[in-house]
């Protein structure tokens, strides 16, 4: 099995973990990935706020680019932001003979063209459909038993082109969670809004909405995303939310390819696990009692006094782990 | 025909004379119904409906539109696109919006359109985004002196994580200009 890769701007950066998974995942289901080169950014949400036709252009580019691959395969995104901005440019300039000129316009100053072929892909979807949880189950190393998992899909992976689940009442993660062992929990904020790129524009509003899907998570271990902006909204300000609604606890939230990675056995490291923003004593410690999985790096606590940087070595004895992590409490 | 062709039809003289002939060929068919506003996880923040927004854009009220602070809070949540029992597609249209906004530097927009316009300058120099810098000229462009403060601890985690990529310095011409001339020629507006 193989695909092309667009991996996309965050995960460069702020969701470097969620590419590092993803690669570690895929290559241990014995997937082929093959990076689109030179690959630009999609436009994300701000390029159809200024123009039409550079959101067009911008995501167009970027499939033209992986026309042009030396492999014919599907486009496989793990970036829902992404995701629907190529798949949104492919049925617009499918549907729209004149955009698709249009846009072949712009990308002649490239030599570049576009016919509109390649399929765009999730990598939900991908792993749901093309690998489903057999592929998972049968190569469980360790299984995440008692621990509950609350699988969050956000809006962009599924509305509006419903291509892999219901749209409303998502399911395409249960099996592949169910499959490392664990629990899925019930709960209808799966598909819900976590207020996308309101953290940074509308900060209250960005606030209230993913504050709701926290709170409804409270009877979960973890919450699994498929989408750096719903990860980043969910782990990196539970602190704040807390504060404003005087209520919820820390919650660990992991990138699906990322909970998968660790029932497979994978080392954290090569999950990125380090990288992430909210990862509980609690989670640790349960990870931990899987024997020979190395113990996670402890997280700087936000305001505790110990130095910065305390992240603790694979090949340190695991009880002087459990120790450490104890106090950073 | 399609509302992806209509939409297009329109040319650069007409969206002048009537910026808003764009939303409004997308929304003629609004019956009213309100089933966007009771599937916007946004509503209640938002000073004029959905349905309250289609209405004004029906009746072509500019002013009342741009005046309203509505489509800056829409998430892109295809709630109301997927249930519009017209099949219309509301939530592009709110983009469309944005556009428009975009366009007309209208000012009391700045947080969404200075936030539109730092992201695709920085695409346009470097390729791919840089958060960091990006974040950077967002503060700047806000002249908010408070509004970093509220980032600082996102910051400091994500910058301890070695998450945040340092901006490279890019000499000659920004990466993505060729394409971005293009399209601003073929606009018209060489803004
Ligand atoms: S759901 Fe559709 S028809 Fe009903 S008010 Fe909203 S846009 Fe109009
Ligand atoms: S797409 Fe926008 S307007 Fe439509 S329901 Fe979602 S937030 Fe509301």
């Amino acid at each position: 099995m193989q695909y092309l890769y667009y991996p996309g701007c965050s995960l460069e950066g702020t969701a470097k973990e969620y590419d590092q998974a993803t690669r570690a995942l895929l290559q241990r289901l014995e997937v082929r990935l093959t990076e689109v080169e030179d690959w630009t950014c999609c436009g994300a949400s701000a390029a159809p706020g200024i123009s039409r036709l550079l959101a067009l252009a911008l995501a167009g580019r970027n499939l033209a680019m992986a026309e042009r691959a030396k492999i014919k395969a599907d486009l496989l995104v793990p970036c829902s932001a992404c995701y629907l901005n190529l798949k949104k440019t492919a049925e617009t300039l499918r549907a729209d003979p004149q955009a698709m000129r249009d846009t072949n316009e712009v990308l002649a100053e490239e030599e570049l063209s576009i016919s509109g072929k390649i399929r765009v892909r999730h990598l939900l979807d991908v792993l749901a459909t093309d690998l489903g949880p057999s592929a998972i189950a049968g190569k469980i190393a360790f299984p995440l038993k008692d621990l509950v998992v609350a699988p969050y899909y956000g809006c962009q992976c599924l509305r509006p082109y419903p291509m892999f689940d219901d749209p409303q009442k998502p399911t395409s993660m249960e099996g592949l969670i169910r499959a490392t062992g664990a629990e899925v929990l019930s709960w209808s904020m799966g598909p819900r809004c976590c207020g996308a790129s309101h953290m940074t524009t509308h900060m209250d509003q960005g606030m209230q909405l993913s504050g709701a899907i926290l709170a409804a998570a409270r009877d979960a271990d973890v919450i699994a995303t498929v989408c750096p902006m719903c990860q980043l909204n969910l782990e990196g300000f539970q602190k704040q939310i807390s504060r404003r609604t005087g209520q919820g606890e820390a919650i660990t939230v992991l990138y699906l390819p990322q909970l998968l990675g660790i029932a497979l056995g994978i080392p954290p490291k090569e999950l990125g696990l380090t990288l992430n923003l909210a990862v509980t004593e609690a989670f640790k410690k349960r990870i931990a009692m899987n024997e020979d999985l190395p113990v996670l790096a402890v997280q700087r606590p936000e305001t505790g006094r110990q130095p910065p940087c305390e992240n603790l070595n694979d090949d340190e004895p695991i009880s002087q782990r459990r120790t450490m992590g104890a106090h950073s409490h | 025909m399609s509302t992806a062709a209509t939409h297009h039809a329109s040319t650069t003289e007409e969206r002048e004379a009537n910026p808003l002939s764009v939303v409004q060929e997308m929304m003629r068919a609004c019956i009213q119904c309100g089933t966007c506003s009771a599937s916007c996880p946004n509503a209640s923040a938002m000073d004029l409906t959905p349905r309250h927004l289609w209405r004004l854009v029906q009746l072509g009220r500019m002013e009342k539109i741009f005046q309203s602070h509505t489509f800056t809070l829409c998430s892109a949540c295809y709630y109301c696109s997927l249930r519009c029992p017209r099949g219309l597609n509301p939530s592009d249209a709110m983009a469309e919006l944005k556009q428009i906004a975009a366009r007309g530097h209208i000012r009391q927009y700045g947080d969404t359109i200075y936030f539109c316009r730092d992201f695709v300058d920085n695409v346009r120099r470097n390729g791919r985004l840089q958060e960091m810098t990006l974040m950077a000229a967002y503060f700047m462009h806000m002249r908010r002196p408070t509004l970093p403060l509220r980032f600082a601890s996102l910051g400091w985690k994500l910058q301890s994580k070695a998450k945040v990529s340092l901006p490279t310095l890019r000499r000659g011409a920004p990466k993505l200009e060729a394409l971005f001339r293009r399209v601003e020629e073929m606009e018209g507006d060489g803004t």
